[in-house]
């Protein structure tokens, strides 16, 4: 018996709209994870707007040659702000969002292991994001690029305070990703329900456990080189300083030991909805699932053997470019693998081609297109022609958004009924995914060719004559088409909230136990904790049966109260970063005060009150 | 973290591990990767410093070695300490978990001086690589004791209260975890920065 009920009847009506019910004040103490999930997945969805907006800002300046739409200062502002938001702002947090709304779920629990903590970090997140946009609003923002590289960042080139905004900006976002992904970790490992041992889980829940250990090892690097970045800046050590013996190469190391892991963590969320979303759309379990899982913690573990191929151009010698060549080419092993075990899971199912399979098999197309760049720059003597150059652009660009923006669409797409209890218009998922497939492509596919003819990124124009003015056009017309795809989609999400049809409680017949539930879920989840006995729960048996049981005669299961606690710690810790930008030690010293008020708060309140 | 997290939320654990501790393990985990980058900064810059002075000029291994001692025997309060609230012997958990922030704040004591003796010397953060390094290094390392110490203190003061019974062992055996941690560190960064000098 895959999904027993301790208590059979279910009940049959499914109405819960009253978990998102409540003014301002209540979404602000919140500390119930779907409620936190959907902060999370709008705010970052309008960061990924804003990004996008900063990128259709590029390409514009770019249509033409020697085009003076946008000076160089502001282009330089939006080429940096456009990757970190991009990074930080849209897609972790995005991540973040389903990590938040579906984890729980799938393993049958209630809430995450420390709710209050899952608040703190959502407003860390929020509020930091605030403050690094912010920096727009006083003397510009970050301009060093979003790797920063030491030693443009030092007082002496980046005067003023843009790079400041973006070092202080990093720490608080780091904050806010460890606290999560603490809290994840402990979720996963110990809230699975009875019988879902670590290979039943779904593997969307094991790519979130595994990003979560990416995040809290790598995360410390980065803000290691942030600090000696910001101390540098503000109290004057040497550490970046080549005058003083200063190693800038130390800065590479620290930021791209985090920064390769960190593409993973960006990765592996992607590749875990594909891994939902194509066995239900192929009516047959994943092919291989511990091949899948087992592929998954290799990527993470040879993740962090790679940093150093973002620097073959800088010269570390024959022989760290030889092994690092190698250890790169390896990762496309368990990659590749993945992809054949999502193939073979489609090959002889019984398809249903809706929009979350569209974007999954887009997501597939346009990530095989970006790995096979991938391997090309893995070679380091490859690497040497293409380092610097569009080429580059195109290969982040066809694993980030053709790979990853594909698959959380995917997953918007797949899990958007669960959220809200209704169903999206195919007709215009559909619309929007061929315009967005095509349009990508004819944004992102000429810039192979742009790199590979010496077009140079991160510069604001280029000389006509050189032949790069088609090209670029062209570019410049399909990230408009990309971007007018985005309104296809905001569409649909505002009619479907508006008058959208109920999409019931398993409008894919998916297998998980997220599928077992009302949409959207009552605030506690499961009336009664569900037991699994497989894999697939929900597929094992008749599905009238698998509804782990809202069964109306059992007590309403308590659940933690609003707490504002967290807000208040995450208030004071950006009120910290404002004091610490401009050097006021007061105002530091109130975000300490602010700090310690809500964690002693915190510490005492009881969950339940 | 309030004590009744588990509690309220009636959850049950799928490895029988309380869901803190677990998360101490994890946060423990990711400080590792924090230490050990700043320490690997540290060595990088080891012997790149342009002028003066220099590790060997400043340094005082007997002092260090004295205020290390104090710092090693808080870790063997701490034990007793958790080791008497296990029991319930609330009166004995006091005074050891007391015991353990003391040595933390002579530890601290020490480095106080040792930092305004370096500055003394000539030493700050902007002298060299050397004074930038070290101070960030072991200045991180006494702020992870300091915080610590609040923490500690935090525990007697809810003792002192009654709010800290044989119940919540739990509680002084995660700050333990975290305390052990912090010294195990220090015993690294003594052998690196102090002993090969």
């Amino acid at each position: 018996m895959a999904v027993r009920s301790e208590s059979p009847a279910a009940s049959a009506s499914h109405a819960h709209e009253g978990t998102y019910a409540g003014g301002l004040l209540s979404w602000i103490t919140t500390v119930d994870h779907k409620r936190i999930g959907v902060m999370y997945g709008v705010s970052a969805f309008f960061f990924f707007l804003v990004g996008g907006l900063e990128a259709l800002l590029i390409r514009l300046q770019l249509g033409s040659a020697e085009n003076t739409l946008i000076d160089p200062d502001l282009y330089n502002q939006l080429f940096t702000m456009h990757g970190t938001t991009m990074v930080f702002l849209a897609i972790m947090p995005l991540s973040a969002a389903f990590f938040n709304f579906i984890v729980p779920l799938q393993i049958g629990a209630r809430d995450v292991a420390f709710p209050r903590l899952n608040a703190f970090s959502f407003w860390v997140f929020f509020l930091g994001a605030l403050f690094m946009n912010a920096s727009f609003l006083f003397g510009g923002a970050p301009d060093a690029g979003w790797f920063g590289y030491a030693n443009l960042t030092s007082t002496q080139y980046s005067p003023g305070m843009r790079v400041d905004f973006w070092v202080i900006g990093l720490l608080v976002l780091g904050v806010s990703s460890i606290a999560a992904a603490l809290n994840f970790i402990v979720t996963i490992i110990n809230l699975r329900c009875e019988g879902m041992t670590l290979m039943r889980m779904p593997l969307f829940t094991w790519m979130t456990l595994i990003t979560s250990f990416l995040l809290v090892m790598a995360f410390p690097a980065i803000t290691v080189g942030l600090v000696l970045l910001m101390f540098d800046r503000m109290f004057g050590t040497l550490f970046f300083n080549p005058m003083a013996g200063g190693d800038v190469l130390l800065w590479q190391h620290l930021f791209w030991i985090f920064g390769h892991p960190e593409v993973y963590i960006l990765l592996l969320p992607g590749l875990g909805i594909v891994s939902e979303v194509i066995p239900v759309f192929s009516r047959k379990p994943l092919f291989g699932y511990a091949f899948v899982v087992y592929s998954g913690i290799l990527i993470a573990f040879l993740g962090f053997g790679v940093w150093a191929h973002h620097m073959f151009a800088v010269g570390l010698g024959p022989v760290a470019n030889t092994v690092f060549s190698a250890t790169t080419m390896l990762i496309a092993i368990p990659t590749g693998v993945k992809i054949f075990n999502w193939i073979a899971t489609l090959w002889g199912g019984s398809l249903r081609l809706r929009t979350p399979l569209y974007f999954a098999l887009g997501f597939i197309a346009m990530f095989i297109i970006g790995g096979l760049s991938g391997v090309m720059h893995a070679s380091a003597p490859t690497d040497l022609q293409q380092t610097d150059t569009y080429f580059i652009v195109a290969h982040i660009h066809y694993v980030l958004f053709g790979g990853v923006m594909f698959a959380l669409f995917a997953g918007m797409y797949y899990w958007f009924p669960k959220i809200t209890g209704r169903m999206m218009s195919e007709r215009l998922g559909k619309a929007h995914f061929w315009m967005m497939i095509i349009s990508f492509n004819l944004t992102f596919f000429p810039q192979h060719f742009l790199g590979l003819h010496g077009m140079p990124r991160r510069t604001f124009t280029y000389e006509s004559g050189l032949g790069f003015e088609a090209m670029n056009l062209m570019s410049t017309v399909g990230a408009m088409l990309l971007g007018a795809s985005m309104l296809i989609f905001i569409w649909n999400v505002l009619g479907t909230l508006r008058k959208g049809a109920p999409a019931g409680d398993n409008p894919w017949e998916g297998s998980t136990l997220e599928w077992s539930i009302a949409s959207p879920p009552p605030h506690y989840n499961f009336r009664v904790l569900p037991v699994v006995g497989g894999r697939d729960p929900l597929w094992a048996e008749d599905l009238t049966k698998a509804v782990p049981g809202d069964d109306p005669s059992t007590p309403e299961p308590h659940m933690p109260g609003p707490s504002y606690f967290p807000f208040a710690t995450a208030v004071g810790i950006v009120v910290m970063a404002g004091g610490g930008l401009t050097l006021t030690l007061p105002v530091v010293l109130v975000g300490v005060a602010l700090v310690l008020f809500g964690i002693y708060g915190w510490a005492f309140q009881p969950l339940e009150h | 973290m309030s004590q009744t997290d588990a509690a309220a939320m009636e959850m049950h654990s799928a490895t029988g591990l309380p869901n803190r501790k677990i998360l101490m393990w994890a946060f423990i985990g990711s400080e590792c990767m924090l230490f050990g980058s700043l320490i690997i900064v540290y060595m990088v810059y080891r012997g790149k410093s342009l002028v003066g002075p220099y590790p060997a000029d400043l340094l005082n291994i007997p002092f260090i070695t004295v205020t290390t001692f104090v710092l090693l025997m808080s870790s063997l309060m701490m034990v007793l300490a958790l080791s008497a609230v296990q029991r319930g012997d609330m009166k004995w958990g006091k005074i050891w978990l007391f015991m353990t922030a003391l040595l933390g704040m002579v530890f601290l004591g020490g480095q106080v001086y040792e930092f305004s003796h370096f500055v003394h010397e000539g030493l700050t953060l902007k002298t060299n690589l050397f004074g930038g390094s070290f101070f960030l290094l072991t200045g991180t390392h006494g702020a992870h004791v300091a915080v610590g110490v609040i923490w500690l203190m935090s525990l007697v003061f809810m003792a002192q209260r009654g709010r800290l019974t044989q119940a919540n062992a739990e509680t002084v055996e995660i700050a333990g975890l975290y305390w052990h941690f912090v010294d195990v560190v220090w015993i690294v960064l003594f052998t690196l920065i102090y002993l090969l000098v």
